[in-house]
């Protein structure tokens, strides 16, 4: 373990009750026979679990005074990453999104209009205004029987009450726990949970209108009943965090019905293959399609998930093209359970160029009726919501905010499966600490926040309906970006 | 039993079928045939096309000729007996079942297979195969008895790399060409040919009415991880 950078510090309110140390799950805060608390500082993830359940608020967490002799090109991080390398001759493994500032966020550079005057804007209190949202192919034309009535010609398709659904997380990187949150979370709401690529535990089968199940290349979890059990199977090519490469399951992580629903040993670290061994090609992606298709009798739609890298747009065509109703794109800053930290960080593109880039493309190729898009990697809130939108998505999902509704604090320590939450862990005493109940209160309360958020957003600017809102540019305008970023996402500069 | 020919019938005339048995006969590179099938016996006369029984879920599929491409995909539970070759990417991340191949298979054969407790998937091809076979599997049987091919190479490259569970089973003295360090090769004792291979080979025997006797001639080889080589020691966590 690489030596941390946080110091635990304690104040004179504290009352000895030792609620820190039974709370911490990283063996960073000891209580100590007769001694009282011992802090053990290098063990300490700043995952902030003992400040917010300290009774008299004693006890913080601070950045280590002490701080290796300051460099322009090797920073403390990159020496203390050499240092852990050189000792083990590992390759570095982290969790959640990309951290760092390097790259920019172009949500923060983009600015929303409202109106003002010459359209008036409106006002949701008052007036409707529609956030449903379809997702799925559109038909291509109207159909009319022989006595001049509509023919249904709709492909399935689903149908969410607000753009936001939650981002595939599979049971074994998270608790079964917050994958019932999540189900009851996503019923309540009337839109969508991803199970991930880990199966679904039988006793979420109820949630089966709001659940997606994923295929993924180690096909864990995945038969007959698991397609069925769905109203959207999507097949997982890549995710934004570790574009390119497999899923990492930790064997301590691998434990009981983990085991037993993944069909894979307990105890030992499970991997997905970095391709599906059967697709090879957009053809053999089109064959994977019709063959769930052909399993679930042409009743669902089926999804297909790529993380969002240099040639995403003539990628999103061929998927377009294999027969896939919606196409989930995940970009540069989507969160994980378990990457390689190089490739986390330096791999992928951020998911605003990457949605407006495939919007555009599709469009030009007259086939962006053909699928939905749903953009996710880094959605923070509804504005970047509303965002994304405007660039050309369907819908957004959202992963790490979930979580964070859940109480993680993004200590990127999720592939130790120590969680002091109780999220991205298996062991019993922890991921009792999360209650699914209150969980799914929470999620529901944010992203009811979220919904009326995006409803004054859109009033403001005068549209009343997501539909509205989809891929209309003229709603943003960039700030700080230079002629070729403002090109990609297709938008003006401010004051343009 | 009834005969339908799928030309004119479709996929969607077999699936209609249900439980019973029937013959489908002009198959002509048809895919999906028996896709997800729970229950019922197909026998298939002419030449299937791709992902033959994928998902397949309890039924029976028996085949006379080849089958071509992903066949077995993601099976899990059921018979699939091939009286002739098999393409590449057969039961690619078999659950469960039997998946029987009389002939040779193509690349990646057994990819990810897997197994929990009671439940395994076992897959027997009674020829040769191609590189990359039971490459990451997780659990079940592969069994390979180069029935024609004696003393020459049964699999290709890079076979079993990144397995850790599971057992490949080769009917052959000779080491896997290129095999992994991470991987150890074993010789089968008599007892666990008896308990093991010794039910499955009989059964496979029988469902293509071979010899079981000549399929279990000579001795076997193992093929499994090696337990102190685990994947977690690839990686140093931040």
């Amino acid at each position: 373990m690489m030596r941390r950078r946080y110091r635990i510090m304690k104040d004179e309110s504290c009352i000895s009750c030792l609620r820190c140390a039974r709370e911490c799950s990283f063996g960073a805060i000891e209580a100590a026979d007769g001694k009282g608390l011992v802090f053990h500082h290098q063990e300490c993830t700043d995952c902030q679990r003992c400040v917010s359940f300290c009774p008299v608020g004693a006890i913080y967490i601070t950045e280590d005074g002490n701080r290796f002799r300051r460099n322009a090109v090797f920073g403390e991080d990159d020496i203390q990453q050499i240092h852990l390398q050189a000792e083990t001759g590992g390759v570095l493994l982290s969790s959640m999104g990309a951290p760092g500032s390097s790259v920019p966020i172009y949500f923060d550079r983009i600015l929303l209009n409202a109106s003002q005057v010459t359209n008036p804007s409106i006002d949701p209190l008052r007036e409707p205004m529609e956030t449903s949202v379809f997702l799925g192919q559109r038909p291509e034309r109207i159909l009319r029987g022989s006595e001049g009535r509509l023919v249904d010609n709709l492909p399935p398709h689903l149908e969410l009450s607000t753009p936001i659904m939650f981002s595939a997380m599979s049971y074994g990187a998270i608790s079964l726990n917050v994958h019932k949150a999540l189900a009851a979370a996503a019923e309540e709401l009337g839109t969508y949970w991803n199970t991930g690529e880990g199966g679904l535990h039988e006793s979420l089968y109820p949630y089966k209108g709001n659940t997606i199940v994923q295929v993924a290349s180690g096909r864990f979890g995945v038969h007959g009943t698991y397609l069925n059990t769905a109203a959207a199977i999507e097949v997982k090519i890549g995710q934004g965090a570790k574009p390119g490469i497999g899923g990492h399951l930790t064997g301590a992580k691998i434990i009981g019905d983990v085991s037993k629903t993944r069909m894979v040993p307990e105890g030992l670290d499970a991997i997905s293959p970095a391709p599906h061994h059967d697709i090879y090609s957009i053809e053999d992606l089109a064959q994977l399609v019709m063959s769930i298709k052909e399993a679930t009798d042409y009743s669902k739609p089926v999804m297909v998930k790529a993380a969002a890298v240099h040639n995403i747009a003539p990628i999103a065509s061929g998927i377009a093209r294999s027969g896939a109703d919606i196409i989930s794109i995940d970009g540069y800053r989507g969160g994980t359970g378990a990457a390689p930290l190089r490739i986390r960080d330096n791999v992928g593109i951020p998911i605003e160029l990457a949605i407006a880039s495939v919007d555009q493309r599709l469009r030009e190729e007259r086939i962006r009726d053909r699928v939905s898009i749903i953009a996710s990697g880094g959605i923070r809130n509804s504005a970047d919501a509303v965002k994304a939108i405007a660039l050309g998505a369907d819908a957004v999902s959202i992963g790490t905010a979930a979580l964070c509704a859940l109480g993680c604090h993004i200590c990127a320590s999720c592939h130790t499966g120590r969680c002091a939450w109780g999220i991205a862990t298996q062991d019993p005493d922890l991921t009792r600490r999360l209650d699914p109940g209150k969980g799914a209160a929470r999620l529901v309360n944010l992203v009811n926040a979220w919904t009326r958020e995006i409803k004054e957003i859109m009033g403001g600017m005068g549209i009343n309906s997501i539909e509205a809102l989809r891929g209309n540019r003229m709603a943003l305008r960039g700030v700080g970006l230079n002629e070729k970023e403002l090109g990609i996402l297709g938008i003006g500069y401010a004051g343009e | 039993m009834e005969a339908l020919d799928i030309r004119e019938c479709g996929l969607e005339g077999i699936r209609k079928h249900g439980d019973g048995e029937i013959t489908v006969t002009g198959c002509l590179g048809e895919r999906y045939i028996g896709c997800g099938m729970k229950e019922g016996v197909l026998r298939i006369k002419g030449t299937p096309g791709n992902a033959l029984a994928s998902y397949l879920d309890g039924g029976t599929v028996l085949v006379d000729g080849n089958a071509q491409d992903a066949a077995a995909d993601t099976m899990n539970a059921g018979l699939l007996a091939v009286n002739g070759s098999a393409g590449d990417a057969l039961a690619y991340g078999m659950r469960g079942g039997r998946a029987y191949v009389l002939g040779d298979a193509g690349y990646r054969a057994g990819v990810h297979m897997k197994a929990y407790g009671e439940r395994k998937s076992i897959l027997v091809i009674g020829g040769r195969t191609g590189s990359f076979l039971g490459e990451y599997l997780a659990g079940g049987i592969i069994i390979v008895l180069g029935l024609g091919y004696e003393g020459k190479d049964i699999t290709g490259y890079f076979c079993g790399n990144g397995m850790y569970a599971g057992t490949i089973y080769l009917r052959t003295g000779k080491v896997p060409l290129n095999l992994s360090d991470k991987l150890v090769k074993r010789n089968v004792e008599e007892e666990e040919k008896e308990d093991i291979l010794r039910p499955i080979i009989t059964d496979f025997a029988s469902v293509f009415s071979i010899s079981a006797r000549r399929c279990l001639e000579g001795g076997f080889i193992a093929i499994e991880a090696d337990g102190s080589k685990s994947y977690s020691q690839l990686y140093a966590a931040v």
